[in-house]
C-alpha cells in the first residue's frame, strides 16, 4: 500500500476540518471505550490475565524460531504447506502462484491486516483476479477504493448516508424505492450480495490470530462468519500470517483470547473463534482441499533484536487506537499507511522507514492511555520515545525543533541563567496576554496558538514561588 | 542465495543471540529446545476465571445463561424423544417453512422424526437454499456461552454458518466450565497434539458492528442461533416413554 505518512501533519490537519469525519468517530470515543470497561469489570482476574497473556508472548517471541519451525512441522503433517516470506513482494507473489495454480478467477477475502501490509489486492488484480473483501466494513471500504480505518473496524470513518451512497453507485440494480436508510438494511444487501460471491471463489483468503506450535492450526477471531464461509466452501484456503502470531498451546491460546475480545469490542467472547488445522480429511463432508500458510517476516526478525521487541506481542485488538485522543480527532486515514493509532505509530516507522513516517511517533501527547488498556501491556509510549530518539540521532526533526531543543538544554544546564531567562520570560508573557490572562498569539510558536489559548504565566515561575514559599515556612 | 526459511530462521536466531556455532551457544539452543518440547507437551493451565469453576449442574444453568446473553435461544427438553418436537416448534415460532437439513450425524438420525410427520428431513451437506441447519455439537463452554463443533465425515461445517437459522442440539453432559476442559475432551478423542481440520467456537448468533457501531445480527453467519439442550445423559439410552 502507497504510504501517505510523509504527509501526516496536512492529513491530520484536514481530518480535523471534517464534519463527517467528527460525526463518525464520536462512535469511537464513547462505545468502544464504555464496552471494554465493562467487559473488564466483570470479570475478576482480568487485570491477572493480562501479566499472565504478556508473559505467554514473551517466553514465545524469546523462542520464536523454535516455536515456529514446531509449527510447520505440525501443518505439514496434517497436509498443509508453510511458504516462508522475508517481504511484501515475496508474499505477493507466492499468493498469486498458489491461485494461478488452483486457475483462480474469484477469490474471497477474510479480513486481514497482513493483507493490507502486503497490498494483496492490488496486486490480484493487476493480474487478472477479483479478489472480493467479505468483511462487511472491508466490502464497504473496497468500494471505495479506501484503506481500513481502524484495525478491527475498518469502515469506522464512515456514517450511515455514504454507505447506502455506495451500494447504490456500485449495486446499480438497486431500484430507487428501495429503502436503504438504516443499518440493518444495509447489512441486509451486503449480506445478499456477498453470498453469490462465496458460492463462487475458487480460493478464500484468511488472516490469522493465531498459529498454534502445538497442533499447527490457525486461528481466527471474528464476529460475521465471513472467515468461515471464506474458508470452508473454496477449494484453497490460503492464510496470511506473519511470524509474531505463534503461540506454543490450546492453553496458551485460551488464556489470551480471553483479554483479545474484552478488549477490542467489549464482549466476552467473539461470535466465532476458528481453529483450522491443515485441509480437508480424507471422508470429510466438506472443507478445502489445500492450506496454504504465507508466513510473512516483512522486518519482524530483526525488530525482535531490537527495542521495539515488546511491539511484537501485539494481538491487533485496537484497543489503544480506541483509547487515543489523537486517533479520536483525526481517525486512521491521516496516519497515512495501514496501522493507525499508538500502534501504528510503533510499527509503521519499522516497517516502511522512520524517514518516511517519522511524524507519527510526534503525534502523542504521552498521556499513557494506550499502555493503561493495552491487554498485552506493550510500552506504547516508551516506543515513541526511541523513535524520537532516533529521529533526533539520524538528524530528521525539523531545524526549527532542534534548534529550540539545543537552545533548552543550553540554558536547562546553566541554571542561573536558566533561572534569570525564565524570569524576564514569564513576566513578558503576563505582560503580553494582558488582563484576559491568555496567550492567543506568540511569535515563533503558531502552531501552538493557532488551535488554542496558552495560559500566561501569573508573573512569577516556580524557581521564585518555591524559594518565597522556603522563605516563609523558614521564617 | 540462501532461501528464505534459512534466512528467516537465522534472523531470528541473531536477534535472539543464538547465532553462531560456538559451544555455548550450541548448549543454549539444546536447553531451549527441551524448555520449547516440556512446554508443548505439557500444555499447562494458566489462571482460569472462577466463574466455571462449578459442579456440573451449575455449569449448565451458566452456559444457558451467558449463551442466552449473547443472543442464542435455548430450549431444555428431558431427553433426545423431545428434540423433533422442539425443532418444530422452532420453525413454527419464527414463521419457517417446515424443511431442516442435517447434519448425518448417527446421533441425529437416530432421533425419532417420525414424531413430527410434518417436518421435511433431509441429511447432507448444506447448500445455498437450505434455510435451517440442525447440527451436534462437540463440548460447549460455561464460562462464555460458547459451543464448540468440529468437522469430520458426519459433520460438513458449512451448516454451521450458510442457513440463516442454526439448531444445535446440545447433551447436558457436553457442556464444560473452561475452554480448557474442551481441549481435553479433543485430546482424548483425536490424540495430543491432533485436531480436527475445522474447530468452530460459536458463540451466539453471527453479528456485525461495522455500520456505525450498531449491532446487527445475521451479518454472513446465521440470523439465529437455537440450542436444544438434553437435560438426561443420552448414553444411557433412555427414553421419556411418551
Amino acid at each position: 500500500m502507497e504510504s501517505t505518512a510523509r504527509a501526516f501533519k496536512d492529513n491530520a490537519r484536514a481530518a480535523v476540518a471534517d464534519p463527517q469525519l467528527r460525526r463518525a468517530l464520536g462512535h469511537v470515543k464513547v462505545g468502544f471505550i464504555e464496552k471494554r470497561a465493562k467487559a473488564a469489570a466483570r470479570l475478576p482476574e482480568f487485570e491477572a490475565l493480562r501479566d499472565a497473556a504478556r508473559d505467554i508472548k514473551d517466553h514465545t517471541l524469546a523462542h520464536l524460531d523454535l516455536y515456529l519451525e514446531r509449527y510447520e512441522a505440525r501443518v505439514k503433517a496434517c497436509g498443509g504447506e508453510v511458504h516462508w516470506c522475508r517481504d511484501a513482494a515475496a508474499a505477493r507473489d507466492t499468493v498469486l502462484a498458489i491461485c494461478r495454480r488452483a486457475g483462480a478467477r474469484t477469490v474471497t477475502k477474510g479480513k486481514s491486516m497482513i493483507g493490507e501490509e502486503i497490498g494483496i489486492n492490488d496486486h490480484l488484480e493487476a493480474n487478472g483476479i477479483t479478489p472480493v473483501e467479505t468483511d462487511l466494513g472491508e466490502y464497504i471500504i473496497q468500494l471505495r477504493h479506501e484503506p481500513p480505518s481502524h484495525i478491527i473496524a475498518p469502515a469506522v470513518h464512515l456514517t450511515k448516508d455514504l454507505i447506502e451512497a455506495d451500494f447504490r453507485a456500485h449495486h446499480g440494480w438497486l431500484p430507487a424505492q428501495r429503502s436503504l436508510s438504516e443499518a440493518r438494511e444495509l447489512v441486509d444487501e451486503a449480506r445478499t450480495v456477498l453470498r453469490d460471491r462465496f458460492l463462487a471463489a475458487d480460493v478464500g483468503i484468511t488472516g490469522a490470530n493465531f498459529l498454534v506450535a502445538e497442533t499447527g492450526s490457525s486461528i481466527i477471531v471474528t464476529n460475521e462468519g465471513n472467515g468461515d464461509l471464506t474458508q470452508a466452501l473454496p477449494r484453497v484456503h490460503i492464510v496470511l500470517a506473519s511470524l509474531e502470531k505463534a503461540v506454543p498451546t490450546l492453553e496458551d491460546v485460551s488464556t489470551i483470547l480471553r483479554v483479545l475480545a474484552r478488549s477490542a469490542t467489549g464482549q466476552e467472547f467473539s461470535t466465532y473463534t476458528t481453529v483450522s488445522t491443515g485441509p480437508r480429511r480424507p471422508g470429510d463432508a466438506d472443507g478445502p482441499e489445500e492450506y496454504h500458510v504465507v508466513l510473512l517476516d516483512n522486518g519482524r526478525s530483526e525488530m525482535l533484536g531490537s527495542e521495539f521487541r515488546d511491539a511484537l506481542r501485539c494481538i491487533r485488538c485496537g484497543a489503544c487506537m480506541n483509547h487515543c485522543p489523537v486517533y479520536h480527532a483525526i481517525g486512521g486515514h491521516a496516519y497515512g499507511w495501514v496501522y493507525p493509532g499508538p500502534i501504528g505509530s510503533v510499527l509503521t516507522p519499522w516497517l516502511i522507514g522512520v524517514e518516511e513516517a517519522g511524524n507519527l511517533p510526534n503525534a502523542s501527547t504521552f498521556c499513557g492511555r494506550c499502555e493503561a488498556v493495552c491487554p498485552m501491556r506493550i510500552p506504547l509510549p516508551r516506543m515513541l520515545r526511541h523513535w524520537r530518539e532516533r529521529e533526533f540521532e539520524r538528524h530528521l526533526t525539523p531545524a526549527k525543533a532542534r534548534w529550540g531543543l539545543k537552545l533548552w538544554a543550553a540554558l536547562a544546564r546553566r541554571p542561573a541563567a536558566y533561572r534569570r531567562v525564565t524570569a524576564v520570560q514569564a513576566r513578558l508573557l503576563k505582560a503580553w496576554a494582558g488582563r484576559r490572562g491568555r496567550v492567543s498569539r506568540m511569535p515563533l510558536a503558531g502552531g501552538w496558538t493557532a488551535h488554542r489559548d496558552l495560559p500566561a504565566p501569573q508573573g512569577r515561575t516556580f524557581h521564585e514561588l518555591w524559594a518565597a514559599r522556603r522563605r516563609g515556612v523558614a521564617s | 542465495m540462501t532461501d528464505a526459511r534459512t534466512d528467516i530462521l537465522a534472523g531470528l536466531r541473531r536477534s535472539l543471540g543464538r547465532g553462531g556455532g560456538a559451544a555455548a551457544e550450541t548448549a543454549a539452543r539444546k536447553a531451549a529446545e527441551s524448555a520449547v518440547d516440556a512446554r508443548i507437551s505439557g500444555h499447562e493451565r494458566h489462571l482460569i476465571p472462577d466463574r466455571s469453576k462449578l459442579p456440573p449442574d451449575q455449569q449448565v444453568e451458566l452456559f444457558v445463561r451467558m449463551a442466552t446473553e449473547q443472543a442464542a435461544s435455548v430450549v431444555r427438553v428431558q431427553s433426545e424423544a423431545g428434540v423433533p418436537s422442539a425443532i418444530a416448534e422452532f420453525l413454527k415460532a419464527h414463521n419457517l417453512p417446515p424443511g431442516v437439513k442435517v447434519a448425518p450425524q448417527a446421533a441425529l438420525e437416530a432421533l425419532d422424526w417420525a414424531r413430527e410427520p410434518l417436518l421435511e428431513v433431509a441429511f447432507g451437506g448444506a447448500v445455498a437454499s437450505d434455510a435451517v441447519s440442525v447440527t451436534g455439537a462437540f463440548a460447549a463452554i460455561a464460562e462464555s456461552g460458547t459451543l464448540m463443533l468440529v468437522s469430520g465425515e458426519d459433520s460438513p461445517t458449512a451448516l454451521n454458518f450458510l442457513p440463516e437459522n442454526h439448531v444445535v442440539v446440545l447433551r447436558a453432559d457436553q457442556v464444560v466450565g473452561p475452554y480448557e476442559d474442551a481441549w481435553d475432551r479433543i485430546r482424548a478423542a483425536y490424540g495430543p497434539g491432533t485436531l480436527p481440520r475445522t474447530v468452530n467456537f460459536i458463540t451466539g448468533p453471527s453479528r456485525t458492528a461495522d455500520i456505525e457501531q450498531t449491532i446487527q445480527l445475521g451479518a454472513h453467519g446465521p440470523r439465529r442461533l437455537h440450542i436444544i439442550l438434553v437435560e438426561e445423559d443420552a448414553r444411557r439410552g433412555q427414553s421419556d416413554g411418551a
